[in-house]
């Protein structure tokens, strides 16, 4: 079974981004397939890589992206909403992309389930 | 947007797709940008509803002015939504009554449905986006 | 269906409506800031009572234990862990985030 799971919030400000990281590490560790998570509204500033934690807290961006190197997770940031937030190639963490929105639609067609957190 | 004109992910699956649209507008962004998702989700060919309940209702409404909040006036492209074939616009009758408004509140012609006419349609959808 | 909310039912509407649209039969994950409606002596707790006869309530337990909320969860709600989230998800049609 293939999840599609969409983040809707930045990280930090609203637990959504902790709800779905958590969530998707869960179902791939029972070995659910989740071939791609889409970041869209301020979701898109979970991809920057610029963000700097303070050693005690996690590093959100830094999470997505060994993720994604462990299961090959597909992590698009939506184009038109990265735009707005300063979101560009320059500032993306590893294995985040850049693409459309066709790609969430996609999401919701080709998956069994889309599951949304957010605000 | 004319690079949304002929989309296909090559699967041919149509799939019911609702989107639940229950905040207000300009508060937040979710009313303008889950407007974008609409109309791309269109463009793939599915079959599309959208629903209005809660203060989602309130993008609906005729006369809205933006000039002096100096946003964009997104309200005009729920007119265009025939031209993306989405005809399927629902609302909400006890969201309406709750904020004392009825169809001639609104800028498009909406099905009205009950509650329970809204949740047997949310009940056989395939995917349902919420924003 | 499985349904999924995630505010406060004494901040937002959203279990509110939530409750009034889910058809009988179907689930309600409570997580976030919607887990205090699962709790003992909370305004919402007559309403996830009441709920609890014709829908199967759920409530997210590490959000539970990070609000202090673990040892008063109302009768007739099961937590679940984040696996069991992944179980709901995985068992149901389709489901519906009440953001």
């Amino acid at each position: 079974m293939q999840f599609g799971i969409l983040v809707n919030e930045g990280p930090y400000s609203h637990q959504a981004s902790d709800s779905a990281y958590l969530f998707a590490r869960t179902a791939l560790e029972k070995g659910y397939k989740v071939p791609r998570i889409f970041f869209y509204h301020d979701g898109v500033y979970n991809a920057s890589r610029l963000a700097t934690p303070p050693q005690d807290d996690r590093n959100v961006g830094a999470r997505w992206s060994k993720l994604a190197a462990d299961y090959g997770v597909d992590l698009v940031v939506c184009v038109a909403a990265a735009q707005r937030r300063g979101i560009t190639d320059g500032v993306l963490g590893d294995n985040f992309r850049i693409s459309g929105l066709g790609q969430l639609v996609e999401m919701g067609i080709q998956y069994d389930r889309l599951v949304t957190f957010g605000d | 947007m004319s690079d949304m004109d002929e989309m296909d992910d090559g699967s041919g699956i149509v799939k019911k797709f609702m989107f639940l649209n229950r905040k207000a507008p300009h508060g937040t962004v979710y009313a303008l940008e889950g407007l974008e998702v609409v109309l791309i989700t269109a463009a793939f060919d599915q079959d599309v509803s959208m629903v209005f309940t809660d203060d989602g209702v309130y993008q609906l409404l005729k006369g809205i002015d933006t000039k002096g909040i100096e946003v964009k006036d997104f309200s005009k492209t729920y007119r265009a939504l025939d031209g993306y074939d989405i005809e399927k616009l629902y609302v909400d009758q006890a969201s309406m009554d709750a904020r004392g408004l009825t169809e001639d509140d609104l800028i498009v012609d909406v099905t009205v449905l009950s509650v329970d006419e809204m949740a047997n349609l949310m009940a056989e959808q395939d995917v349902v986006i919420s924003f | 269906m499985l349904h999924i909310v995630n505010k406060s039912a004494t901040d937002r509407g959203s279990l509110e409506s939530c409750l009034a649209m889910a058809t009988k039969g179907s689930a309600v994950l409570l997580i976030e800031d919607a887990v205090y409606a699962a709790t003992t002596g909370g305004a919402a707790a007559a309403k996830i009572q009441a709920a609890s006869a014709d829908l199967k309530i759920y409530a997210l337990g590490p959000d539970l234990a990070a609000r202090g909320m673990a040892a008063r969860v109302l009768d007739g709600v099961n937590v679940v862990d984040y696996a069991g989230f992944v179980d709901l998800v995985a068992e149901h049609k389709s489901c519906q985030s009440w953001l």
